[in-house]
């Protein structure tokens, strides 16, 4: 097995001010599964970028080798044709197609000069019991949860025939368990004689899944570690990305009591307008001054909605009932700008989407959620005028803080790596001064370095009396971090977990409590035609 | 104190025009354009194109082009587009001249009407932003409407001639010379050597600034070729216009409109506003943009800078006729894209909108001053607006791997 099937030599790339990666060496064996791992920034995404050829020959330099020949890809159709396909950080899918024409797109099977769409459907069933997919071919993928896509990725991925998959952080936005239901079919397809690359900060999984593991850190590759013989601890993995020690990642909370209970929400309902399904269901949840409060639960069980229309964001749905008392007293946010007005903030799980304006600069995305900070001056508050020297210093500041790697504050958030915009998202929400905060997957594509920043905030703001209410898929990322736990299912609460009662199971089994997932219904074949 | 930057070897000076020229290529493409058409008319024309006379002609033609083109920058930043402009301004300019006619004072009319611009677009941002019927629909709807409007008002008496000086000195008249200087016109000298003074030092100011805050800058000599550039620009267009007869006071409306909107877009809440809504409309609401009242805004704006269009526009006719503004949108909005105003939205600067109606504008100019027929001309425009877009994309688009 020590058969070197892809070597990259001397790979030097840089974009305009940056050097993302420097001289960077990787070689990866023939039937691998081969972790790259580290910090945000560290270039992992555009190395494989490059062995993809997204960034074709030429816009790097340094070589590319598969089977020992130097390979110059000119696009992304070259390295396919090699038998590399690359799964990004973002999915690729187009939601309004359906299954098997995702899975064949671009690659249609054809009839004369129609695509045949019966051999296509018969092929789609074929690669989707490769990756034990259990959904009719036809539906829609936007009706598809995230996990789900993910595997009907690496089904596009089978039908082409690639024997090098590369998949860019596949798991963060799965769920734990169906983090686990990937990592399996990963093995099984390493058995099956596939080579896999995986970029990913859940250590966990890297330490359990990885034959090699490659370190990269600014650029440059740190380390490439055999783990086939002796397991590499997670630990020994932090040291290399961050060049220090990180002992206990999880901060300890300074024990106080907490305050009064600061923010409730009392049998709030949510109608879905389109079917007229319940999306959230009388959930019942507080929190008081101080604390910090998970909210566990499976992909699509509703925790995304009850943030967000807490924070007065109801698109698509409507609120039956419920109220929202904060101190005591009633309130209602009629839109976000109240919500934020009140002294709360939601930092999104889908940063993309709806948390940043990627074609604008760091200062541009951290400031604009409290623009009237930076405008001081009789004139200035009359007319708006914005202080540009402020909001230079107050977005230094943040960068700073929160450790945002970027050459300067006017770099556009579009050219950051994931985890530097999952920062500037939260410095975004920081800077709104709140008292309650409402954390989507907070940690969703940080490094370990800046998890462990992350949670020391979350532990100060805490400690000055902000609230939190923290949702999250890592589960030993809540346990680290809550006070209490709420589990959801299904949009309903099925139970609330103490601090003193925490364990992975007991949460899980409240998560799987109810929920039966449609799309699992077994796909018969003669009725999708 | 920047030797280090002087003595930079040659050769690296010039891999930085290069590197600087291929990175903001979309930003002075429209420069470029410009040039090349002014040089190209001159040729063609004998010389008669960059004439004082003939610029100042360009100039004033270009004014209602190049207000509607402001409005319009917002409209398309928001991701929007308003159809109705044309119409619009036809059919405003048609109420100044048939409220002058029946003896109301210009002043007044012209009040009278941007108020109406305004309530117009203000009505259409309700329908696209409240309601939420899509803009392309709703100013659609409103072209519809204002054209007839236009033919209601113009109906009873066909082209309504407009007699009031102080309105027909607005597009056709100058600022006071105050002195001459060797037969040039005294304050468009000044007032040129002004501008390129305040361009000087804000732009020095700009420069230390950014040193400052340790943000990258260009090198001495480019920022010092940059500004020697501009300041060449502006300082032959006054010695052109002193040589006719200097500044027009649509030169002046202008550039009055451009000051206070890039003041907005550039330095306000409601600009930010703008570009976070243009350039991700849910992240601007997460996080706490109102975004349908940046919608009206957006248009009641636009409403507004279509009827002082249409003021321009009744003013340097001093008429208004039943088919004044149509097919006026089609101008605007080319203005705006050719000034680089993205086509999906969230980029765009005012004063690039103005350069893309300077382009507009001297290309029917000229091509009339050439004698090319009204048909070859739009065949023309449509083919460079298709050239100037695709150049845009294109280097936008390499410039993002
Ligand atoms: N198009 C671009 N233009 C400019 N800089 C870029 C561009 N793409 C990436 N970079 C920079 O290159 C460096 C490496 O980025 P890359 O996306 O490879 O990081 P990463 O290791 O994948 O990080 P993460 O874990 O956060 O995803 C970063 O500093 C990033 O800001
Ligand atoms: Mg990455």
């Amino acid at each position: 097995m020590n058969d070197i099937i892809l070597e990259m030599r001397n790979i030097t790339k840089t974009f305009p001010g940056v050097k993302a990666l420097d001289n960077v060496n990787f070689k990866v064996k023939r039937g691998e599964i081969h972790c790259l791992v580290g910090e945000n920034g560290a270039g992992k995404s555009t190395l494989m970028k490059i062995l993809a050829g997204i960034y074709p020959y030429g816009s790097y330099t340094g070589d590319i080798l598969l089977n020992g020949e130097i390979q110059r890809f000119t696009g992304i159709r070259d390295s396919e044709n090699a038998g590399i396909a690359i799964i990004n950080q973002e999915l690729a899918l187009i939601p309004e197609l359906s299954v098997y024409e995702n899975i064949f797109f671009g690659h249609e099977i054809m009839k004369g000069r129609l695509i045949d769409k019966n051999q296509t459907i018969i092929s789609a069933t074929e690669v989707l019991k490769k990756v034990k997919l259990d959904v009719n071919p036809v539906m829609k993928v936007r009706d598809l949860p995230i996990g789900k896509q993910q595997l009907v990725e690496i089904a596009k991925t089978l039908s082409r025939n690639a024997n090098i998959i590369i998949l860019d952080e596949p798991t963060s936005s799965l769920t734990e368990q169906e983090s686990q239901n990937l990592l399996q079919l990963l093995k099984k397809l390493k058995a099956d004689g596939a080579t896999l690359i995986m970029i990913s900060h859940r250590l966990k999984e890297v330490v359990a899944i990885a034959d090699t593991i490659t370190v990269l850190r600014d650029g440059v590759t740190i380390c490439s570690m055999d783990s086939t013989q002796k397991r590499i601890n997670e630990l020994e993995i932090i040291k290399h990305m961050v060049g220090r020690n990180i002992e206990n990642i999880y901060p300890k909370s300074d024990e106080r009591g907490f305050g009064d209970i600061y923010f409730e929400v009392r049998d709030w309902t949510a109608i879905d307008l389109k079917n007229n399904r319940k999306v959230l269901d009388k959930v019942n949840i507080s929190v008081r001054e101080g604390e910090i409060v998970g909210i566990a639960g499976l992909m699509g069980a509703g925790r995304t909605e009850l943030a967000l229309s807490i924070f007065g964001n109801t698109p698509g749905y409507k609120i039956e009932s419920g109220e929202l008392l904060l101190e005591g007293k009633k309130v209602k946010f009629k839109s976000p700008m109240n919500a934020l007005r009140q002294g709360f903030a939601y930092v999104t799980e889908d940063r993309k989407r709806n948390g940043l304006v990627l074609i604008q600069d760091i200062k541009f995305n951290i400031t604009i959620s409290n623009l009237d900070s930076v405008i001081n001056g009789k004139f200035a508050r009359v007319v708006k005028v914005i202080n540009e020297n402020e909001e230079i210093i107050v977005a230094n500041q943040y960068k700073e803080k929160l450790g945002i790697r970027a050459p300067s504050i006017k770099q556009k958030v579009l050219n950051l790596s994931g985890g530097n915009q999952q920062k500037v998202s939260v410095a975004k929400s920081l800077f709104t001064n709140p008292k309650l905060m409402i954390l989507d997957e907070p940690t969703r594509g940080i490094d370990v370095g800046a998890k462990f920043e992350m949670y020391n905030l979350m532990r100060d703001m805490v400690s000055q009396g902000v609230s939190i209410i923290m949702i999250s898929s890592e589960l030993s990322e809540l346990i680290g971090m809550c006070d209490r736990i709420y589990v959801m299912s299904d949009g309903q609460i099925t139970g609330e977990v103490r601090r003193d009662e925490f364990s992975e199971q007991r949460i899980m089994q409240l998560a799987t409590n109810i929920k039966e997932d449609r799309s699992c219904e077994s796909f018969n074949y003669q009725e999708a035609i | 104190m920047n030797h280090s930057t002087i003595k930079k070897p040659s050769k690296l000076v010039f891999s930085e025009v290069w590197a600087l020229l291929k990175e903001n290529f979309s930003n002075y493409a429209m420069y470029v354009a410009l040039a090349a058409i002014f040089i190209l008319f001159n040729i063609t024309t004998n010389g008669n194109f960059l004439t004082g006379r003939n610029i100042t002609n360009l100039v004033n033609q270009t004014g209602y082009v190049a207000v509607m083109a402001v409005g319009m920058t917002l409209v398309l930043i928001i991701q929007q587009i308003d159809l109705s402009v044309g119409c619009a301004a036809g059919f405003f300019g048609a109420c100044a001249a048939l409220l002058m006619r029946n003896g109301m004072p210009a002043g007044l009319t012209i009040l009278l009407v941007l108020i109406g611009g305004l309530i117009g677009g203000l009505c259409q941002g309700f329908i696209i932003g409240k309601i939420g019927v899509p803009a392309f629909v709703t100013t659609l709807a409103f072209n519809f409407i204002f054209r007839g409007m236009l033919s209601l008002v113009t109906e009873a008496t066909g082209t309504i001639p407009v007699t009031n000086e102080f309105f027909n000195e607005i597009s056709n008249g100058f600022l006071p010379s105050i002195f001459t200087v060797a037969g040039k016109h005294g304050s468009t000298i000044i007032i040129g050597a002004l501008i390129i003074f305040i361009l000087i030092i804000s732009q020095v100011r700009e420069r230390k600034d950014t040193i400052r805050y340790n943000f990258k800058v260009s090198s001495l000599p480019i920022f010092i070729v940059k500004l020697l550039f501009f300041s060449a620009i502006i300082g032959s267009l006054s010695y052109v216009l002193s040589s006719y007869n200097g500044i027009s006071w649509t030169i002046l409306i202008v550039a009055i409109v451009v000051i206070i909107y890039s003041f907005m877009m550039d330095r306000t809440k409601i600009g930010r506003y703008i570009y976070g809504v243009g350039g991700n409309r849910e992240a601007a609401a997460l996080a706490g943009v109102n975004v349908k009242s940046i919608v009206i805004f957006s248009f009641a704006s636009m409403g507004l800078m279509a009827s002082l269009g249409g003021i321009l526009f009744t003013s340097r006719l001093q008429s208004a006729t039943p088919t004044a503004g149509i097919g006026f949108e089609l101008d605007v909005i080319a203005s705006c894209f050719i000034g680089g105003v993205s086509t999906t939205g969230g980029i765009g600067r005012i004063i690039n909108s103005i350069i893309g109606a300077f382009v507009i504008v001297s290309l029917t100019n000229g091509l009339n001053l050439m004698g090319v027929g009204i048909s070859y001309q739009y065949i023309i425009k449509g083919i460079i607006f298709i050239i100037a877009v695709a150049v845009d994309v294109i280097s936008r688009g390499s410039r993002a791997i």
